[in-house]
């Protein structure tokens, strides 16, 4: 019954989170939005107080179900386990004891907090979990998921209906996607041969939970008098955990799938109460610190490794002119969303579950390849811009990167400031008249001004008000100078409401 | 400007004898000397007319070479649909269309080259042969000009032309800077005399004023014919900038000078009508097609020799040869009703373009026909909202935003018009285009801010 109950509530979150990692109309966000704020990680860099004290609750009392039916990764591992134990019979019982990698797992930890801490995210959210199944929905996941809609959406224009509409199939970066691809495989083999490895050997959150999840009060307990040491549950548990000839349960692995206690023919595994401190009083002299260096060390250049990474008149009539999406400045800074208040607080905060990625209607927002805050989102103008009626990545930011802003705050929240290149500028090379970035900006904040300042009817030229220009990009998205703009935002440290 | 109203228009064109008893009467009541009624061709059902100068019997369905089907080739690149192209001609010939009207500029360039692969497969002698001048898209010598001409010949793989244009002259202005100073009439009336040229004459789009000086011109040169923009809605509304054509027809009409009808359903504006519209056409006469009332109008002008459509689909293209075998020419009535659906339509905020794509390809890219059709197919639909108080706004809101998606990629859209006017001078219709581009961008601005 308990096992029933947790698939039910794990297939139901898996679905939704999925679903909202996907969905790119941004009507499910108003509805699933929470899931992503209760993800541990997003919640403690957010310092979102009720949801952290909640898991600790939840797993002090019943043990690690966090990681059964809250984290994505945690079931997409089920999943892929599943699938392997229905290609064979002898399948089902495909799993066995092992001791727990103890040294490597509390190093991992151990370095993931201080590099967490002292602003290295890049490096520590590789192995995090809700962001690394952010990255893999999203680069691997969604693309999959937006040719389909297309393909309906191909239906659709066909029968002249609006149900579907059509989508932009991209990848924004490619390192991130390379870093999402082999994260995917890696995981995908070691969930296919042993279950939970991922999450009891590298999931920094698993073992932090892991910690707490030892104290719980209720647990899957054997009863030994009616254990007749047959080894089912053992051959059952994905965790690992259970040692069968021993009686024993690994309490900082188990995570209270209750697999085991279906698999008990003689009844004899329960969830109850269980004695403190029963199965795992080992100390854990194993974290020391030269180990620690050392392992950090590899671990570290082991993922840093996986992450290597207008126009001529024409004389006759009809056709298209060439067009092609501007080539990217270099910004000195990178520009992040309104909400994010300055780019310390975002890339302090920010989780890189890139689930605002997927949501950004104007596709402003990609993965950041650069090495300080690769994988991290960053806004490039060429395919749109900051549009002023939408401020979705500020509502579905679970982890405190971008707060919410209402539509109106938004419009007076200085993100970048436009700066122009004369030498490109179509008024000066193609000697015409212009003026697109001033007609689209939605805080009027170019104007055009005289060429020659002292000749008021020479061409007008566009000039930048930075005080009252809001960094929203609209100039630069339809500048029509190729290959670069005559305008680009350049971002600013501290975001200022005007 | 003088209205034709509509004793007049039956007077000339004795339309109620037709609609009794087809066309056959009609050639008495006809006072465009240049144009008689001949019987009916090979088959015994389309209806021709005689050009009285030339003796020439062409077919009152012309196939206009403007609007050719494309496919892609290997680099995406639009090219003309040969093999769709060879079907049609085949279908149009088999059923009595002798006339097809063509230019140097159509379809990039490539209209002349496929029109004369299709036409080439027959005897010359049983098809007429229409294109241009078409010197008008930047400067043009006169060599330049002689080898346009000398171009054409080879496209059509022929030794003369049966109607040859100066094309798109709007006044005397142009005529001079185009064709007289550079000494270019002076070499087309010289190619006439020996015979290379069969009739010459030449497309207009402009004002009234305009039409006078070029037809004064008709003592020194001789206009063997004109082309002209004639329907039923440009008859009384052809707009401030360009002419209305009952005026245009009665001038013809005065020196018996032949028309030829050009947008005689202004590029399917005629055929995609707002649904209202529609219906009133569909209750006169359920079993016509709404284009059908169009062409019978033009043909219903006993002055024109030949009404031009340009029929990219089979299906327009068989429509069309029923409209005209035999064309049935319209009844007072009709001609009533017809004036009274002009007033409704005029009445529609629609932008007048009739997709000839002469304004393209526009430098900066944008796809300037695709914008202005796809508002006004939103126009037709009364999917326009003038605001959030609008009962149907979210749903027209969507509808829009999505439509316009699919009908313009992104870089294309209005949002990219700069503003450099380069198109304005292209335009036949003399529409305002960035003006247009920048209110439609603004209206879908609105939307996407919803508000």
């Amino acid at each position: 019954m308990l096992r029933k109950i947790r698939i039910s509530l794990a297939v139901f979150v898996f679905i939704s989170i999925t679903l909202l990692f996907l969905d790119f109309t941004g009507t499910l966000h108003a509805w699933l939005g929470w899931m992503a704020k209760i993800q541990f990680l997003p919640a403690i860099l957010a310092l979102n107080l009720g949801v952290i004290i909640l898991l600790t609750v939840i797993t002090l009392l019943f043990g690690r179900v966090y990681c059964s039916v809250i984290c994505p990764l945690g079931i997409m591992q089920d999943i892929i386990s599943w699938i392997h134990g229905k290609t064979k019979k002898k399948n089902r019982f495909r799993f066995k004891y092992s001791p727990a990698k103890k040294w490597l797992r509390y190093l991992l930890l151990g370095a993931f907090v201080p590099v967490l801490a002292l602003g290295a995210n890049a490096v520590a959210l590789l192995i995090a979990p809700y962001s690394t199944f952010g990255r893999i929905a999203t680069n691997l996941f969604s693309p999959i998921y937006r040719l389909c809609n297309n393909g309906l959406a191909w239906i659709a224009e066909r029968v002249d209906s609006y149900m579907f509409y059509s989508t932009e199939v991209w990848v924004g970066s490619i390192s991130s996607l390379v870093v999402a691809a082999v994260t995917f495989v890696i995981i995908f083999i070691l969930a296919w041969k042993n279950g939970r490895t991922w999450c009891n050997t590298i999931c920094p959150v698993g073992t932090l939970l892991g910690v707490l999840s030892r104290f719980s009060l209720l647990a899957p307990v054997i009863d030994k008098e009616k254990c007749r040491k047959c080894g089912l549950c053992e051959k059952q548990c994905k965790a690992s955990c259970i040692n069968s000839t021993e009686e024993e349960i690994d309490y900082s692995r188990c995570v209270a799938c209750m697999n085991c206690i279906d698999s008990c023919k003689e009844g004899a595994v329960k969830f109850g109460v269980r004695k403190r401190f029963f199965a795992s009083a080992q100390n854990d002299k194993e974290n020391q610190n030269d180990k620690g260096r050392r392992a950090f060390i590899t671990s570290g250049a082991l993922l840093v490794g996986a992450a290597a990474k207008a126009q001529v008149e024409s004389k006759v009539d009809g056709g298209l002119a060439e067009v092609s999406y501007a080539t990217k400045p270099e910004r000195k800074l990178p520009m992040v969303p309104a909400g994010s208040v300055s780019l310390r607080n975002f890339e302090n905060h920010c989780v890189a579950c890139q689930l605002c990625i997927n949501a950004c209607p104007n596709n402003v927002l990609r993965p950041s390849s650069s090495l300080h805050n690769f994988m991290q989102p960053e806004m490039n103008y060429d395919k749109g811009y900051c549009r002023p009626e939408c401020n979705i990545c500020s509502q579905i930011c679970p982890a405190g990167a971008i707060r919410p802003i209402s539509i109106e705050e938004k419009t007076a929240i200085q993100i970048g400031i436009a700066v122009i290149n004369l030498d490109n500028c179509v008024v000066n090379t193609n000697k015409v008249n212009c003026g697109n970035c001033a007609r689209h900006c939605p805080a009027e904040a170019i104007t055009m001004v005289p060429q020659d300042p002292s000749n008021e009817n020479s061409r007008k030229i566009p000039a930048v008000n930075e005080q009252k220009c809001i960094g929203c990009g609209a100039c630069e998205n339809l500048c029509p100078a190729r290959p670069f703009t005559a305008i680009h935002v350049e971002g600013i440290e501290v975001h200022k409401t005007r | 400007m003088k209205k034709i109203d509509r004793r007049e228009f039956l007077k000339r064109g004795g339309a109620a004898a037709a609609a009794v008893s087809g066309m056959g009467l009609l050639t008495s009541c006809n006072n465009n000397k240049g144009v008689a009624e001949s019987d009916n061709g090979p088959k015994g059902e389309m209806t021709y007319r005689t050009n009285q100068g030339s003796g020439d019997k062409v077919s009152i369905l012309g196939y206009g070479c403007m609007r050719w089907p494309m496919i892609k080739d290997e680099n995406g690149k639009d090219i003309v649909d040969q093999e769709a192209v060879n079907r049609l001609v085949d279908y149009a010939i088999a059923n009595g269309v002798n006339f097809f009207d063509s230019a140097p500029v159509y379809l990039q360039g490539q209209s002349e080259k496929a029109t004369g692969i299709a036409l080439s497969r027959y005897p010359r002698e049983n098809y007429f042969i229409s294109t241009k001048l078409s010197n008008h898209r930047g400067e043009y010598t006169k060599e330049e000009g002689i080898q346009m001409y000398r171009n054409s010949l080879k496209a059509f793989q022929t030794d003369y032309l049966d109607y040859y244009l100066l094309h798109s002259i709007k006044n005397l202005d142009v005529f001079n800077k185009r064709f007289k100073n550079n000494g270019l009439i002076d070499f087309l009336v010289e190619e006439r005399k020996a015979g290379r040229i069969r009739n010459l004459g030449f497309s207009f789009h402009g004002s009234k004023e305009g039409f006078d000086e070029l037809l004064a011109l008709h003592e020194t040169y001789h206009w063997d014919f004109v082309l002209i923009q004639l329907n039923y809605l440009d008859w009384n509304h052809a707009g401030s900038r360009n002419t209305n054509a009952s005026y245009l027809q009665a001038e013809l009409d005065k020196r018996g000078i032949p028309s030829l009808v050009m947008e005689p359903l202004l590029g399917g504006r005629l055929a995609n009508v707002p649904d209202h519209i529609a219906e009133r056409l569909k209750t006169r006469n359920p079993q016509g097609s709404i284009a059908s009332w169009a062409f019978r109008f033009a043909g219903s002008q006993p002055g024109v020799l030949s009404v031009l459509s340009g029929m990219t689909y089979m299906e327009h293209l068989q429509d069309n040869i029923k409209t005209f075998s035999p064309l049935q020419s319209l009844t007072e009535d009709e001609f009533d009703f017809l004036e009274k659906t002009a007033d409704l339509l005029s009445s529609y905020p629609t932008v007048p373009c009739n997709d000839c794509k002469y304004c393209m390809p526009c430098p900066y890219g944008l796809d300037i026909p695709a914008i202005l059709l796809h508002y006004n197919k939103c126009v037709n639909e009364g999917m326009i909202t003038s605001g959030k108080e609008d009962s149907n706004y979210a749903k027209a809101r969507r509808a829009y935003l999505i439509s316009y998606d699919r009908a313009v990629p992104d870089l294309r859209q209005a949002d990219r018009c700069i503003g450099c006017r380069k198109c304005i001078k292209h335009c036949p219709q003399h529409i305002n285009i960035p003006q247009e581009i920048h209110r439609i961008s603004e209206y879908i601005e609105n939307l996407r801010r919803n508000k």
